[in-house]
């Protein structure tokens, strides 16, 4: 027996709830990201020494800056599930949208697997017993994250708040536990950043190193995906954006000031863990095991928000036929969208399983710099179709268009510095995106019910 | 220690997954096509947005 219309459901359609608020979205953002500062960022050192670390730390910062207001303005008038998917859709077009929900779904889903397998390892790293692997950590922390997920999303970022909040208080302690206003006690800066080696292969180092620098704030546009899940999304969105920006900002330039001081570049470009090896540096063993539950903790967190993000955005993109409507199914209950969820699922821990953690990175940070591509050129799109004025914003970003040149020659200079390194994945990531372009184009944009698709209650666009 | 962490994350997992399969087969049997996928996108924004500047 089916049911057509049940209590549980408001009036007669089921969406997702809307049971968020700033905090939500913190969470969300920060939680995704943190786990960057935890392995990631340091492989920056490694391409350019410990002063290019620094230097990518802040020019990055930049272009992340300019992705949260960029993303803050747009989003505040866009609110709705995909995120940067919606806004495409709703300010170029059908096309662009599509390679955006895939650059998402691409992004989000090998972070999850990259995150799975640092837990896995770090597990393994730990507990140095011959023999174990780390397949069962990571089918339990995707399986587990996942069933989080299917249950409702308060729940899910009610727990990606605490565990976020307690990565990054472990990041405080550190810091304020090594006495960071007096050089040579712990720290020794120094002697280990001096001129003869702080740019150790010169300025292509630093461009190099950008390839890295991204996970300092890899994924704080994540945010977008929960708008149509907050309850004030005008308010709310940037908020928690420009919040969790600036807390990325201080955790960052914390930890390369610990690290730095307390590694050699030359190990700790290398590292997979370079917190936790501070943590063991300080001697002290309660900071030691902190950093490793934070390790853990900030890792367990970005995959939860990965889960989160790509489930809505391949979501979104069943709901506008973009991929067969079957994805866009609610759950009743728990109002979360479960068989994307579900559909995701499988596909992550095959990746885990098979893939390597450096592959998985590089589709992750590939997906991530073309999506930023896009929004430099969509808030110019934004502003010139619906000028100031001509819409109701929740938030609108200063010095237009200044962050987004900004953020369009850095992606420029992103770009290279991954080619220098990852060249070859570089053009295959491209050459996919361009064949399932020709595919939607030519086969799947035939099922679009193309007037449904638009749903903002906008004027129409200046010269249109 | 570990190794038994190790097959206690291969239950949770298996119970998880196997839960969750349970509940998709249970909601899709229970509740029609269009129901589940009736979600709309911007519906309450439509709804309750008079947008005036």
């Amino acid at each position: 027996m089916t049911i057509t219309l049940e209590p549980t459901i408001h009036g007669d359609r089921v969406s997702l709830l809307r049971v968020l608020g700033p905090a939500h979205v913190w969470a969300l953002g920060v939680g995704i990201v943190l786990v960057g500062e935890f392995t990631g960022w340091n492989f920056a050192a490694d391409k350019g020494g410990a002063l290019a670390a620094l230097i990518v730390c802040w020019i990055v910062g930049l272009l992340y800056t300019s992705v949260a207001m960029i993303d803050s303005e747009v989003t505040s008038t866009v609110a709705a599930a995909g995120g940067q998917y919606a806004q495409a859709k709703h300010i170029v077009g059908p096309l662009m949208a599509f390679n955006v929900a895939l650059f998402l779904v691409f992004a989000y889903t090998m972070l999850e697997v990259s995150d799975a397998i640092l837990l896995g390892d770090t597990i393994v790293a730990k507990a140095g017993v011959e023999g174990l692997t780390h397949n069962s950590f990571i089918a339990a922390t995707i399986v587990v994250l996942a069933w989080l997920n299917y249950r409702g999303v308060l729940m899910t970022l009610n727990v990606n708040f605490v565990i976020t909040a307690i990565a990054y208080i472990s990041i405080v302690i550190l810091f304020f536990s090594v006495s960071p206003w007096t050089q040579g006690a712990v720290l020794k800066l120094n002697e280990l950043v001096t001129p003869g080696n702080a740019l150790p292969y010169g300025w292509i180092g630093v461009i190099a190193a950008f390839q890295f620098g991204i996970w300092y704030y890899l994924g704080i546009e994540g945010t977008t995906q929960a708008a149509e899940e907050v309850r004030s999304p005008a308010r709310s969105l940037p908020y928690g954006t420009m919040a969790g920006m600036i807390t990325l900002l201080i955790a960052a330039a914390m930890t390369w000031y610990v690290c730095a001081s307390l590694m050699p570049w030359e190990y700790l470009g290398i590292t997979y863990y370079p917190l936790w090896d501070a943590g063991k540096l300080t001697g002290s063993p309660l900071l030691e095991n902190l950093l490793f539950v934070a390790t853990l903790l900030a890792a367990l967190a970005s995959a939860n928000g990965c889960i989160n993000d790509a489930a809505r955005a391949w979501f979104s993109l069943g709901r506008d036929r973009y991929l067969p409507s079957w994805f866009s199914a609610v759950h009743p209950k728990y109002r979360t969208p479960y068989r994307s969820i579900l559909f995701l699922l499988p596909i992550a821990l095959a990746f885990a399983f098979i893939a390597d953690l450096n592959q998985a990175i590089t589709f992750s940070i590939l997906s991530g710099v073309l999506q930023y591509t896009f929004m430099s050129i969509n808030i110019i799109m934004f502003r010139k179709k619906w000028p100031l004025g001509s819409i109701r914003r929740g938030y609108t970003h200063p010095f237009h268009p200044l962050p987004a040149i900004v953020l369009f020659c850095l992606c420029v200079v992103t770009f290279f510095a991954i080619f220098l390194g990852f060249g070859s994945q570089l053009i295959a990531m491209v050459a996919f995106y361009f064949l399932i372009s020709l595919w939607f184009h030519f086969y799947r944009y035939k099922f679009v019910r193309r007037g449904d698709q638009f749903t903002m209650p906008w004027p129409k666009p200046q010269g249109y | 220690m570990w190794v038994a962490l190790s097959y206690a994350c291969w239950g949770i997992s298996i119970v998880l997954a196997l839960w969750m399969l349970y509940d998709w087969f249970k909601v899709d049997t229970t509740y029609t096509e269009d129901v589940l996928t009736s979600s709309r996108e911007g519906e309450l924004e439509a709804v309750s947005e008079k947008h005036r500047i």
